[in-house]
């Protein structure tokens, strides 16, 4: 734990400009960090002699004056962008051994702003799980301790667990993550830190393992609303590459973080405030909702009347698409393969060997929702409640200019506290799916803590490809709530 | 709608997964719980509304169909597991 490892990407630009700090020294920081945390298991690979070769180019290029926006900022990459090189797994067995031969669109973009990339952060295999427990490298610890038992090893959330854990534990000064149904949001939340998930189509998936291609989406994971803002200013942009990639302009994001949200008209979702909200959350919520209105904001309740069937719904098209998408892993073309007799034999003794638990549940009800006699009960029952869920969104926001709900329903939980039924697992994700369904933008912000000083993150959601709302409002509650707190092990 | 093991077996051979009996057991009481959860989507009133297709509702752009990229074979099977003479190779196929 050093100096250098606390500061925000914004204040370490300034000091790496004004050449008080090189991006080597504040890389090798960031390498010794991460090598004395590496109990927390965050990263699947590391790769420090890769950093330090970047960092070096950084400083040359910071002396010629051509320093791109994150110019030696070390962070972390999710190992589920392809990384030409690298190995990248997506937390899988099946691609344990996979070394793409190119780069992925958004760790390219990072690549080319100058960011420095210290290694690949661990996920959920294939990002399906909320708890970066389905890693087939181990679960990730998340560097946060309860009060009442500083023994008991919690969760950082998942799937984006690893980038959770790095930035939370001053380890990576951001990383990326992905989020299909709450996977940046629900760990940023976990862990005490900014997780932001732009609109579908901001971010390009080129090159970023496919789960559920409708759904997914990268975004920033960072200790600030501001450096949220400079990383996602360096990964978005249209992409020719990807055929979803929106091609509208991409606006200067920080430059939306005025500090005047006078005016502004905030829903308050009454359907996400349901019989067995905790009181902790329903309270972080009011005293956030405050905090809006104090700076001249107005709250204004609003319904989304098909709330309570977004989870039903994700999960019928998530495991649909997850299992089209991971069709491909055979055995023939790249990732592990398990010889056998004939092709099917070989294609299934693979494939069996290759995922894990969570991961073969998926597929099989993926397979079950789209197999014939099943698809329109299911599948095309699921997208049309989705275009319902969304239709709710855009009533919703004729009259309102952003959302505030909490992200998660609870603090993290220690590893091994959960029942093995996977539908009270995804009840973590019941207030991050909703928007991931429509597409919509969604960033959390730590604001508080629980009773056993665990931190918890509420909610902003906006309009289709309005980040700017979305983070002059999160720039404000961040501002307002003021959140210092750190985990085990951090001082500042 | 409870699904039962052989359901649930022949579910694992349409998605190329060869799973051990026990486990085909254990997944039919999984998979049925999942699939109860979402059966609640039958209230659900959805007359006359149109499936959802398009997330950011844009036309898919087009472009010439013509060769933008490849000519390196090596590249494309550097992961293969068992590539030989520039192909893929499989189990035979053909008697």
């Amino acid at each position: 734990m050093s100096e250098l490892t606390n500061l925000t990407i914004a204040d370490a630009r300034a000091k790496l400009a004004k050449g008080e700090i090189s991006a080597v020294e504040l890389t090798e920081a960031h390498i010794l960090a991460m090598e004395a945390a590496r109990g927390l298991n965050a990263f699947v690979t590391e790769t420090p002699e890769l950093a330090l070769e970047r960092a070096r180019e950084a400083d040359a290029a910071q002396q010629k004056g051509e320093a791109g926006l994150l110019s030696g900022i070390p962070l972390g990459i999710k190992d589920l962008f392809a990384t030409e090189g690298v190995r990248t797994t997506a937390s899988s067995k099946i691609l344990e051994n996979f070394v793409p031969p190119y780069e992925s669109t958004i760790s390219a973009n990072l690549k080319k702003a100058g960011a420095v990339m210290l290694g690949k952060t661990s996920l959920d295999e294939f990002a399906m799980g909320s708890s970066n427990m389905t890693s087939a490298f181990g679960p990730v610890i998340s560097p946060w301790k309860r009060k009442s038992n500083s023994n008991a090893q919690l969760v950082p959330g998942g799937s984006s667990g690893g980038s959770a854990s790095a930035v939370s534990a001053r380890i990576a000064m951001g990383a990326t993550g992905t989020d299909t149904g709450g996977s940046i949001r629900q760990p940023a939340s976990f862990c005490g830190i900014v997780g932001f998930k732009p609109t579908y189509g901001r971010c390009s998936r080129w090159g970023t393992i496919a789960f559920a291609s409708s759904l997914d989406q990268a975004g920033p994971m960072t200790r600030t609303v501001k450096d949220a803002a400079l990383m996602l200013q360096a990964m978005a942009g249209h992409d020719p590459k990807d055929s979803t990639s929106a091609n509208i302009a991409v606006p200067d994001f920080a430059a939306a973080m005025t500090g005047d949200i006078r005016g502004l008209k905030i829903g308050i979702p009454k359907e996400y405030r349901p019989d067995g909200l905790s009181a902790e959350i329903s309270k972080l919520w009011d005293d956030g909702i405050e905090m809006l209105k104090a700076a001249g904001a107005t709250p204004v309740e609003i319904s989304l009347p098909h709330t309570k069937y977004a989870l039903a719904t994700y999960y019928i098209v998530a495991p649909a698409e997850c299992s089209s998408n991971l069709a491909r892993y055979d055995g023939v073309r790249y990732g592990m393969r398990v010889e056998g007799k004939t092709l099917d034999e070989l294609y299934a003794k693979t494939r069996a060997a290759g995922f894990g638990q969570e991961v073969r549940r998926r597929i099989l009800i993926g397979t079950y929702v789209l197999s014939a006699g099943y698809y329109d009960a299911y599948y095309t029952k699921a997208q049309k409640v989705r275009a319902l869920i969304a239709e709710d969104f855009r009533k919703a926001f004729e009259t309102v200019d952003a959302i505030l709900t909490p992200t998660a329903p609870s603090a993290a939980f220690g590893l091994g506290e959960t029942n093995d039924d996977p539908v009270a697992m995804w009840l973590n994700d019941v207030f991050t799916v909703p928007a991931s369904l429509a597409g919509l933008p969604g960033i959390s912000v730590p604001t508080g803590l629980s009773s056993e000083g665990l931190p918890l993150g509420l909610q902003l959601l906006g309009r289709p490809f309005d980040e700017e709302t979305v983070l002059k409002v999160a720039g404000v509650l961040e501002s307002a709530a003021g959140f210092k707190a750190t985990p085990n092990g951090v001082e500042i | 709608m409870s699904l039962d093991k052989d359901t649930v077996k022949k579910l694992a051979t349409l998605a190329r997964l060869d799973l051990p009996e026990a486990e085909l057991t254990h997944l039919a009481g999984e998979l049925s719980n999942i699939m109860q959860f979402v059966e609640q989507l039958g209230e659900v009133n959805t007359d006359g509304v149109a499936p959802m297709t398009s997330v950011a509702h844009m036309t898919l752009p087009r472009r010439k169909d013509e060769v933008t990229d490849g000519g390196y074979p090596e590249r494309v099977l550097a992961n293969a597991p068992d590539a030989m003479d520039g192909f893929y190779t499989v189990p035979k196929v053909v008697e």
